[in-house]
């Protein structure tokens, strides 16, 4: 069957078996390698994107679900010209990953919770702890990742503040 | 909170990376030790890091693995013709077809033998029966389900108890000699006449059965292999993030028969390892035959089950253990341990050392006499016996002692902290022997001990305990304090398969000052590639930024047993340490030349050599090294260039160890268990970075938290393992994790070069019995509880507070 999508604003179109699940679609048709694969059964979230902006486990979702979405992974995150997000420059910062094998899910979690909080800067500790719990990490317990996410939240409010 | 004055989108980090400077480059970033960060998240946080399923290869073709539904069955036939009649599939293998390449058993790392695929019977659960090569990956598990086996099921032994039986089944029939289920001789430690009289002589007694049970590592990316066999000029390649790639090239050598010279072994990045990416696991001998038979390049990655259910568990002790006092201080402990090994007998530990280092036992007491046995049995359940973060059994000794101590306090009705500050080895007595013949070099335990105290409010915790008791509350306080030994080792001590456990390391300074240094540890996400930098930054005086660390490739790198067992620190660091300093001496003698006086009257600051006596004349690393290349006269004796290559031997382990104290609040209603703090005071000598120390405290507390209270690998009678998923084996969510409260004392280890002791496991070791003690010490206050097994979850606490703490197993 013929499947498209948009994947970080790139029109991908391919022939696929219905079987086909989405985080194979995007790392072995879309060649984009940076989402990972960690559980098969929607337990880790090593394999979140984002589809329309919302966090989507990509290895329960068949790509053929995905047709005509917009899909964002951690390929997408970076500005065209390389220019980091404030999400990837808080994981470095304030040393949120180690392994790097959960960080591209970690990472889209992290934007879309800044995103769509009203005011990210007062982020509570446990709301970021709810919205990372479907993501499993094996080297930092958790604590540095929700400093990193803290650390965008309070970068991109400062950068607004001085426009 | 960091704060900037960089525009957004113009960060510091990422300017000096457009720009050709390193990524880690920062305005504070130390020449030398000291916070830094990392050097490798450039590549992790844009997702383009290498793991091993990111690696393709033109005509690569993909492997999966039949596995056996029952945990103990003869094969009575296996018909492959249906499989190899799909059209996308390229073989099948079963065992036959690897007895014809002398492939059809392999070595474990204790010197048993292990089936690569199983030919006349299957000893656990999804053990492996058939490779199938395929086109896509798709074809190769539809393929596996065209493969018709016949089975005679056998009885299952999944109880370690019950395989002594002298009924038990057989289940080791294919080794020679084999009788019973005994894995091995009876192993013992310590002077049992002197434990007796110790224990003849004792106040109190505290006897418990304690199980640590079988849990298992779970790094997030399971293990897979590439093995790219090229026919024509015999070179074998292979794709495969393990924690020791020198060590499997000679495995893989011996096993296969092929020259080792040939064989090419490239880690890339690795998601996590945590001891489960030691061994050499039937489905990368598999993907090795499948392309020697293909003629193309084999992909096999295993699925999560597949991780879960047979690659190397952790723990799985029986331990009886009896501790005693005598004037108030502990002053004897036995200990037997039934070992479950599972079918094949894979455990990790060095040669000498059967149980490895279980024998470190006595922990941080001055005790008067000790004693242990461990014996251990084969079952129908997988294979393993990894150390999951943790250094050859250590975990096990250090629950054992820790629970033993509270439990001693308990009968003593002593409180629990007060009971370990008598009992532990005073500063003045280092270096210590035990009982069970460890040196320890050094520690000032009381020291430690206090910090936690402080830190928690320790007096302050109890009086809350005992309002909240008297309100009808659970609230437990848990301690413990633990010595690792790690960093093995010497090699006059310990080898693995006959390789003594030494690390080497490579340093060229180029031309222009920036240096390479090459080591045989391999990374699983500890940073090696900042801290190494950062180790011959503090030696040469150079910037981390100027020092790029090759690890991973065995081509590119020395020989040296890897990365596990925290030895990367305490040998590849000594290692690290040593060859820099190598190169520093080279440099000492070019310097000489340059400035026209003798090496000995010149002396070092960071970064330079300059003439006692007049600082202002000196020379740099960077141009001592434009000098040692150029056509320059030479030092006597020495050659152009300024290199080194080093073979660290350790002299001795290292004895990192900590005070830790948790707080937990059970819910008397439901039994869940609420982590609500947790205090880790760490002494592990010289911190390199301290923000990556921190990072593998955090990771180990995380693990622990999972261990005392979630994780479990279990069998029914049948002998299925029952956590196949992560539905069914709980790892720790953000949610369950507390918000860990670190501090630190620093020792520095005397025998280390740079005095670090290594880290990486410590709060794996130090959290589990901490968490344990305080659901007991909470269960005992409230309900008189006197023990119960890990792991602590709702329904084994809500049967251990009605009365029935039955073990998980």
């Amino acid at each position: 069957m013929l499947v498209s999508m948009s994947i970080n604003g790139q029109t991908y179109s391919h022939d696929v078996e219905p079987r086909l699940l989405l985080v194979h679609y995007i790392r072995e048709y879309a060649e984009l390698h940076g989402t990972h694969w960690g559980c098969d059964t929607s337990n880790c979230g090593i394999c979140v994107v984002l589809m329309d902006g919302e966090p989507l486990k990509s290895c329960t979702t068949l790509a053929a679900m995905a047709k005509g979405h917009e899909i964002t992974t951690v390929e997408g995150l970076a500005k065209a010209d390389g220019t980091l997000d404030p999400i990837q420059m808080g994981f470095h910062e304030m040393h949120g990953l180690q392994c790097g094998f959960c960080t591209p899910g970690m990472m889209v979690t992290g934007r879309w919770l800044i995103d769509k909080h009203p005011n990210p800067t007062q982020m509570t500790e446990h709301e970021i702890r709810e919205a990372i719990s479907g993501g499993l990490c094996r080297c930092t317990g958790y604590n540095n990742i929700i400093k990193s996410i803290r650390w965008a939240a309070a970068y991109e409010a400062n950068a607004a503040g001085r426009r | 909170m960091a704060t900037t004055e960089t525009a957004p989108g113009k960060h510091p980090d990422w300017v000096a990376h457009a720009t050709g400077g390193a990524f880690g480059q920062v305005t504070d970033a130390p020449v030398g030790h000291g916070h830094m960060k990392r050097k490798e998240d450039a590549r992790f946080i844009r997702g383009l890091g290498n793991y091993c399923d990111d690696v393709r290869l033109p005509g690569m073709v993909h492997g999966a693995l039949l596995r056996s539904p029952y945990a103990h069955a003869k094969i009575v036939s296996i018909d492959t013709s249906a499989a190899l009649a799909h059209p996308k599939v390229a073989a099948v293998v079963i065992a036959k077809d690897l007895e014809t390449l002398g492939l059809a058993w392999m070595p474990t790392i204790s010197y048993d033998t292990q089936a690569v695929l199983a030919g006349d019977k299957v000893r656990f659960h999804l053990q492996e029966v058939a490779f199938v090569i395929a086109l896509d990956a798709y074809s190769a598990q539809d393929a596996l389900q065209l493969i018709d086996v016949e089975y005679e099921v056998l009885p299952a032994i999944v109880n370690c108890r019950k395989a002594l039986d002298p009924d038990a089944p057989l289940i080791r029939d294919d080794k020679v000699g084999q009788t019973d289920n005994l894995a091995s001789p009876e192993w013992e430690a310590g002077d049992r006449m002197q434990c007796d009289r110790v224990f003849a002589e004792a106040d109190t007694v505290a006897v418990r059965d304690l199980l640590y049970p079988r849990c298992h590592p779970s790094p997030m990316e399971t293990c897979g292999m590439v093995a790219d066999m090229n026919p024509a000029t015999g070179q074998l390649n292979i794709y495969n993030g393990n924690q020791a790639p020198h060590a499997h090239r000679t495995v893989y050598a011996q096993v296969a028969g092929l020259p080792e010279q040939n064989i090419r072994i490239l880690c890339n990045d690795i998601g996590g390892g945590f001891g489960n990416k030691v061994p050499v696991y039937p489905g990368y001998v598999c993907a090795i035959a499948g392309s020697i038979v293909a003629g193309a390049p084999v992909k096999w990655i295993e699925d999560r089950s597949e991780n879960l259910v047979t690659t190397g568990f952790a723990r799985d002790y029986l331990m009886h253990a009896e501790m005693c006092s005598k004037g108030g201080r502990i002053s004897g402990l036995r200990v037997n341990v039934i070992a479950d090994h599972g079918a094949f007998d894979s455990t990790a530990q060095p040669t000498k050392f059967p149980a490895g280092f279980f024998h470190i036992v006595t922990g941080s007491y001055d005790l008067d006499g000790a004693h242990c046995t461990v014996k251990a049995v084969y079952t129908n359940k997988a294979p393993g016996g990894v150390a999951y973060r943790c250094s050859f059994r250590i975990t096990e000794a250090i629950y054992c002692v820790e629970r033993m101590v509270d439990a001693l306090a308990m009968e003593m009705n002593v409180d629990p902290i007060e009971l370990r500050m008598k009992s532990f080895i005073r500063p003045e007595q280092f270096p210590y022997e035990t009982q069970t013949g460890w040196v320890y070099d050094s520690g000032d335990y009381h020291k430690t001990m206090k910090l936690a105290m402080e830190m928690a409010d320790y007096e302050g915790l109890r009086r809350e305990q005992q309002e909240k008791l008297a309100n009808g509350e659970i609230m437990g306080i848990g301690v413990t304090f633990f010595t690792e030994g790690v960093g093995a080792g010497p090699r006059r001590h310990m080898d693995i398969l006959g390789l003594a456990m030494n690390d080497g390391a490579e340093l060229r300074v180029h031309p222009s000052g920036k240096a390479v240094v090459s080591l045989s540890a391999q990374t699983q996400g500890q940073g090696h590639e900042t801290t190494f930098a950062q180790i011959v930054a503090e030696e040469l005086g150079i910037s981390p930024n100027d020092i790029m660390v090759r690890h991973g490739d065995t081509d590119k790198t020395p020989y040296g047993l890897g990365t596990y067992g925290s030895r990367s620190t305490p040998v590849s660091g000594g290692a690290t340490a040593v060859v820099a300093r190598k190169v520093r001496d080279k440099a000492r003698a070019f310097a000489a030349v340059m400035l026209e006086t003798r090496p000995e009257d010149l002396a070092w600051e960071k970064g330079r050599w300059y003439v006692k006596g007049d600082p202002e004349r000196g020379a740099s690393i960077e141009s001592i090294a434009e000098y040692a290349y150029g056509p320059n006269p030479l030092p006597e004796g020495l050659e152009g260039g300024l290199d080194a290559n080093a073979v660290y031997d350790p002299p001795n382990l290292t004895y990192p160890y900590g005070a830790y104290i948790s707080v937990v609040d059970i819910d008397p209603g439901t039994g869940k268990v609420h982590m609500r703090r947790f205090i880790a005071v760490d002494d592990c000598g010289v911190r390199i970075n301290p923000m990556i120390v921190e990072g593998q405290i955090h990771g180990g507390l995380a693990e622990g938290v999972g261990i005392a209270l979630m994780e479990l690998i279990s069998f029914d009678e049948q002998g299925n393992c029952l956590n196949s998923s992560f539905m069914d084996y709980l790892l720790p969510t953000a949610l369950e994790c507390p918000w860990f409260e670190l501090g630190e004392t620093v020792t520095p280890c005397p025998h280390h070069p740079i005095g670090a002791k290594g880290v990486g496991e410590s709060a794996c070791n130090g959290a589990p019995p901490c968490i344990t003690n305080a659901v007991i010490d909470g269960l005992h206050k409230a309900k008189g509880i006197k023990h119960m097994d890990m792991p602590c979850n709702p329904a084994r606490v809500w049967a251990a507070m009605n009365g029935n703490a039955q073990p998980p197993q």
